[in-house]
């Protein structure tokens, strides 16, 4: 059987993709240039981008796969929550293995893409009410495993979390000496998921199939796809990722607690947006997603780094890029609706 | 379906069926389940005291927490009819009509015993703040075509920001009496103020929509907005309308919800309270999607909501723990409202007709 023809709104897509990382590398060479007494041009301060963030790469490439679908998934944020709790209670009161830690936060990723998958695909729910009570759940559940603060302390799993893995250059530090640059396993689990998800979308039937439905689910339908099952797949696969972007979030955090990445989910929404997945389905790429979340750790650096502005202007400036690029998006699906 | 035909006239339908079909029977029901359920831990929940001039009870404090409640599902009831999203942004909105409303009265000291402007002033800034909140997100609705949730998530993320922007920072605090009896009590009332503003809300609201056609034109935009536009409606204008008033009225809740406190507390007003409200509107039997709305239904809503919180309160169920049910519960009504429930529902009603015809006729033969 033949692979389905690429949709033409390639241009806009392309189009969306270069702006976002032509506004990345704008954002960090005014960073380099404003704060480069704060070590802004080092080659770490790059790469800490990438390790503050793993977790956040992995969820928002399952949030693009869904919004590409033209559905939403806000639970992330929750399920993040409850990984991080489980993997930190499982370990430290039932003493449970590392290797266990994993199956545990897959295995609630994989629950909550299941359940939810069902209701949007099956049980035609909007997909907004359903991840709405995902919400709900996971950061209730949460609570219901315990409400402490559980700091992880397990020898393999901190081995795991601060191996660290030299690169072949790095920088001198105040004292003149060389520091190579390192990056964390996570930084590698989270760019081959990047990878993984760009095939998966570009070069498989299932990839064609969801471009498919999220452009026209009617006529995905009139193709003969099975429009209900790849939704479902779909979701299920953002729910794995989910939980193991909830994973690396661990390890990153080396923590569980209650408050635990509130919001999440409307970091990797926006990121999804920022890197030029279109609301209305249809059109998106990891590679975008994964320069949406490095925008947004820039600005975070770069506010941090400034000193003086408060942390809340990193949400004020992420929602005026988000509001920028909705409209340029309304814009861009308004021209191309009157060439047709 | 000629449902007319399936019933002989001169027959009416049994009084339990005409009360079970009515589209406030569920909602209702529901509300009384959660309130009758407390009769088992706790036996004097309906019992009613008065203390110095008020009433006090459990019953009296569901009422008055619900007030905020009651008022933002009105507004996103308006919102979800018309544009057939919801508004997510009304939680931050509160917060930030609260910190405007505070920063007026306190002139941009941290704590004050006396007011820097008028009340008034401050409440019509803080109003016209949400007013304006409420119209940037209709303008991305109604204007830019962008889906409601999308265009509200730009707020719900910066609003907050916004707010503490306003207070630099600080919880503002206004500790006069006329600033605190607004959310507390007046002499001479019974019932506590905040109860007041939203049956007023409610009162005002649905006095607009029944003497004006605004309601039968926010319907017939939700239920289909090309035809309503070929009969000549303007629906961008209606959206944005209705955007704006979602806006002014979680204003109103900000300010009631600030003025209990005598504080703006910019990370906490309204936190999580617009997913009560979406969760009140869907509650109340309205569908999601657009269209047809029953005002009433998401009052009830909203009490049902504040009822099942105090209900979960009572049993000792913390407020950490509390959304795991508020999300069994969002399920089960969404899965009951869904194309495919509702269809399963609608062939068994088909069955049990063709069956009563067959039997009439049946009968008329012999």
């Amino acid at each position: 059987m033949k692979t389905l023809k690429r949709p033409r709104n390639l241009s806009a897509t392309g189009f969306l993709l270069i702006v976002t990382i032509g506004l990345f590398v704008l954002m960090y060479a005014a960073g380099m240039l404003a704060f480069s007494g704060q070590g802004f041009a080092k080659p770490q301060m790059f790469l800490n981008l990438f390790i503050s963030n793993a977790g956040l790469i992995v969820i928002s490439c399952g949030m693009t796969l869904v919004m590409i679908t033209g559905g939403i998934d806000i639970s992330v944020g929750s399920v993040t929550a409850l990984v991080c709790m489980v993997v930190a209670y499982q370990m430290e009161r039932n003493g449970a293995s590392a290797f266990t830690a994993i199956l545990f936060a897959l295995g609630i990723g994989l629950a909550f893409g299941i359940v939810q998958g069902f209701l949007v695909a099956y049980l035609d729910i909007q997909p907004f009410i359903v991840s709405l009570a995902g919400l709900f759940f996971g950061r209730g559940m949460t609570a219901i495993v315990s409400t402490d603060m559980i700091s992880i302390k397990n020898e393999t799993f901190l081995a795991w979390a601060k191996y660290q893995i030299y690169l072949p250059f790095g920088s001198t530090n105040k004292k003149g000496i060389y520091q190579p640059a390192y990056i964390y396993p996570t930084v590698i689990v989270a760019l081959l998921v990047v990878l993984f998800i760009f095939i998966l979308l570009r070069y498989t039937k299932f990839g064609r199939k969801v471009y498919a439905i999220g452009g026209n689910q009617q006529s995905a339908l009139m193709m003969g796809l099975n429009v209900r099952r790849t939704k479902f797949e779909a979701y299920l696969l953002d729910g794995f990722l989910a939980g193991l972007g909830g994973f690396l979030f661990a390890l990153n955090s080396c923590a569980g607690f209650v408050e635990q990445a509130k919001g999440l989910e409307m970091d990797a929404i926006s990121s999804s947006v920022i890197g030029g997945t279109l609301l209305s389905g249809g059109v998106g790429n990891p590679i975008g997603t994964l320069f949406g979340v490095l925008i947004k750790g820039t600005i975070s650096s770069l506010i941090t780094t400034q000193g003086t502005l408060s942390s809340w202007w990193v949400r004020i400036a992420l929602s005026a890029l988000l509001c920028f690029f909705i409209v340029l998006q309304s814009i861009i699906t308004s021209r191309k609706q009157k060439q047709r | 379906m000629p449902e007319a035909k399936l019933t002989s006239p001169g027959q009416k339908k049994p009084l339990w069926r005409r009360i079970a079909g009515h589209h406030l029977f569920l909602p209702l029901l529901c509300l009384i389940v959660v309130l009758l359920s407390n009769l088992i831990k706790t036996p004097d929940f309906f019992a009613i005291t008065i203390q110095n001039g008020m009433l006090r009870g459990y019953v009296i404090d569901v009422v008055n927490r619900a007030s905020e409640l009651v008022i933002l599902a009105v507004g996103m009831t308006l919102v979800t009819a018309a544009s057939g999203g919801q508004d997510i942004s009304v939680g931050a909105v509160m917060a930030v009509s609260a910190a405007v409303c505070c920063q007026m009265l306190s002139g941009g000291e941290v704590s004050v015993t006396t007011f820097s402007n008028p009340l008034i002033l401050a409440v019509l800034a803080a109003l016209l703040a949400s007013a304006l909140c409420g119209a940037f997100n209709g303008f991305l609705v109604a204007k830019m075509h962008i889906q409601p949730m999308v265009a509200t998530l730009i707020l719900y993320t910066a609003g907050r920001g916004i707010a503490q922007l306003v207070t630099n920072g600080q919880i503002t605090y206004v500790r006069v009496d006329a600033y605190k009896m607004w959310g507390s009590a007046l002499p001479g009332l019974l019932f506590p103020v905040p109860v007041f503003f939203a049956i007023a809300v409610v009162l005002i609201v649905s006095l607009v929509l029944k003497k004006t056609a605004l309601g039968l034109y926010i319907e017939s935009v939700g239920i289909n907005g090309n035809a309503s536009r070929l009969v000549g409606l303007n629906g961008t204008k209606i959206k944005w309308i209705t955007y704006i008033i979602c806006g002014i009225l979680a204003g109103i809740a900000g300010f009631v919800s600030s003025a209990r406190i005598y504080s703006a507390d910019a990370n906490n007003i309204g936190l999580n309270l617009e997913m009560d409200a979406i969760l009140a509107v869907a509650l109340g039997g309205n569908i999601l999607g657009g269209g047809k709305f029953s005002l009433a239904g998401s009052v009830i809503g909203a009490y049902t909501i504040q009822a099942l919180t105090t209900t979960l309160y009572a049993m000792n169920v913390s407020s950490d723990q509390l959304p795991v049910y508020k999300a069994v519960v969002v399920i089960i009504i969404v899965v009951l409202q869904s194309p495919t429930a509702q269809k399963l529902i609608a062939t068994q009603r088909l069955h049990h007709a063709a069956n009563r015809i067959a039997r009439q006729t049946g009968g008329d033969n012999t």
